[in-house]
């Protein structure tokens, strides 16, 4: 169907000449886009922010690259809602050995989504470990270890010890009979270390018995300590993943330059 | 040594320096009291000596870290001395003028990895709930995974009343350990040697 002209514009609603002298007034709409860019600009002529954001984003990634190859970024994700969650819950947590269950009954009974932020986060850490597991599976049998990944592999295993520190330490926070006598046996195991593991388990505990100080001990580890640890080196994770680049498959033939091929030659 | 090399070096180490003025003391703090500090001997009454059977343990909660609530009290098992059962007395223990002999205190922490263990009056023996610790009458593992006999504790008779002290660790000979270990320690041959005592018990004397 042919497009029909616009019908006439009545003379008032018609845009006025300029007058000579005056320069083009710029739309509002135009306006705000401008200033968005300008703003980003603005901090991208400081930090050159811009150079770093393509090289992690735009990268070149391998034939046959697939699903197995998200397992890290889930993991990653299990982290940050670890994180957040984490961050939140603290908010009504008492680490004090009288108060402990009773302020972890409050949050699931009564605070408002409670129950909801405090599962998360408890099937999150069975989640991001399960996750970690994954992950490390997909590298071992895709053979993304090998050179020049080592150093990699070593950080994602130093990750999945923290990981298995931070379990170990908030499962005693809610304080029920479970996570006290789990965490019994736990400083139980650690000193049975020869020589230095009786030592040990008293710096676990804060002292030769279960006391005050092994829950305050063990929050503090579980959420400032560790998560610190942890979160500076899934930076270093990142950092030589982006560097290094992803593995091919190990299925995947590489297909090298036409000019090599003999038959073609 | 060039003079740049020499500056270099100095602005290294006043680093280092201001880095172990916190870092030390912060490591100092987070060791220290858990490592090396002494709790007090405490001692509880529970009850007057004739009270206890020298045939079956009679269980008793005493408190052994104070202010932590339910967290701090342990159960203890008591009888009186048995020489049928027990053999000769410990001619060496604290308070043997007092009667330190002639109590048993047993404590309820399995040697295996710390549960809680519990009489059975009907085979006596202590059972573990966990991993299927078994201790006979006299507190000697009859099965299962734990590494030595249950703890002990020192008792004593004052103003009528039995008292409940410390707590001590025996190897499978019942030779004394004062600085009580922690379960899963073995105190036979070389295990004596492997885990040492520690700073973070009670000494009494």
């Amino acid at each position: 169907m042919p497009k029909l002209p616009m019908p006439p514009l009545p003379k008032t609603l018609m845009p006025r000449p300029r007058r000579p002298g005056q320069t083009e007034e710029v739309p509002p709409t135009h306006q705000l886009k401008e200033a968005g860019i300008s703003a980003v600009d603005w901090i991208d002529e400081r930090t050159s922010l811009s150079g770093a954001l393509r090289w992690v984003m735009f990268r070149k990634v391998p034939k046959g690259t697939n699903w197995f190859y998200t397992l890290g970024s889930a993991t990653l994700f299990a982290f940050l809602s670890q994180a957040v969650t984490g961050v939140f819950l603290a908010m009504y947590y008492t680490p004090s050995v009288t108060d402990a269950y009773e302020s972890a009954r409050h949050i699931t009974n009564e605070v408002f989504l409670g129950e909801f932020v405090r599962g998360m986060h408890k099937w999150g850490s069975t989640m991001m470990v399960i996750l970690i597991f994954l992950h490390m599976g997909r590298v071992f049998f895709f053979g993304a270890y090998k050179y020049p990944r080592e150093l990699n592999w070593i950080i994602g295993f130093v990750l999945l010890i923290l990981t298995f520190v931070m379990a170990l330490t908030g499962y005693l926070l809610p304080f029920d009979q479970r996570s006290y006598w789990a965490t019994i046996v736990a400083a139980n195991i650690t000193a049975s270390g020869p020589l230095v593991g009786p030592f040990l388990g008293d710096f676990l505990r804060g002292g030769a018995e279960f006391g005050a100080t092994t829950l305050s001990r063990f929050y503090s580890i579980h959420m400032l300590l560790v998560p610190g640890a942890i979160a500076a080196l899934i930076g270093a994770h990142l950092y030589l993943v982006t560097k290094l680049g992803t593995t091919a498959p190990p299925w995947a033939k590489p297909e090298p330059d036409e000019k090599l091929v003999e038959d073609q030659i | 040594m060039t003079r740049r090399r020499a500056m270099s070096l100095a602005v290294h180490a006043g680093g280092g320096i201001a880095v172990a003025t916190f870092a030390l003391p912060a490591l100092g703090f987070a060791i220290g009291s858990a490592v090396f500090e002494r709790p007090p001997v405490r001692w509880e009454a529970v009850g007057p000596p004739d009270d206890f059977p020298n045939d079956t343990y009679l269980p008793r909660v005493i408190t052994t870290v104070p202010g932590t609530g339910e967290v701090g009290k342990t159960t203890v098992y008591v009888r009186a001395y048995n020489p049928d059962i027990d053999g000769e007395k410990d001619p060496n223990i604290p308070f043997a003028d007092e009667q330190g002999g002639d109590f048993v205190a047993l404590s309820t922490r399995c040697m295996h990895l710390g549960c809680p263990v519990r009489f059975v009056a009907a085979s006596e023996r202590f059972i573990c709930p966990c991993h299927g610790g078994v201790y006979d009458f006299t507190g000697k593992v009859d099965g299962g995974p734990p590494v030595r006999p249950l703890d002990r504790f020192y008792v004593r008779v004052r103003n009528d009343q039995l008292e409940i002290g410390p707590r001590y660790s025996v190897n499978s000979e019942f030779r004394r350990f004062p600085s009580y270990r922690d379960p899963a320690q073995d105190l036979d041959g070389v295990g004596q040697y492997l885990y040492p005592g520690r700073f973070s018990t009670p000494k009494m004397d």
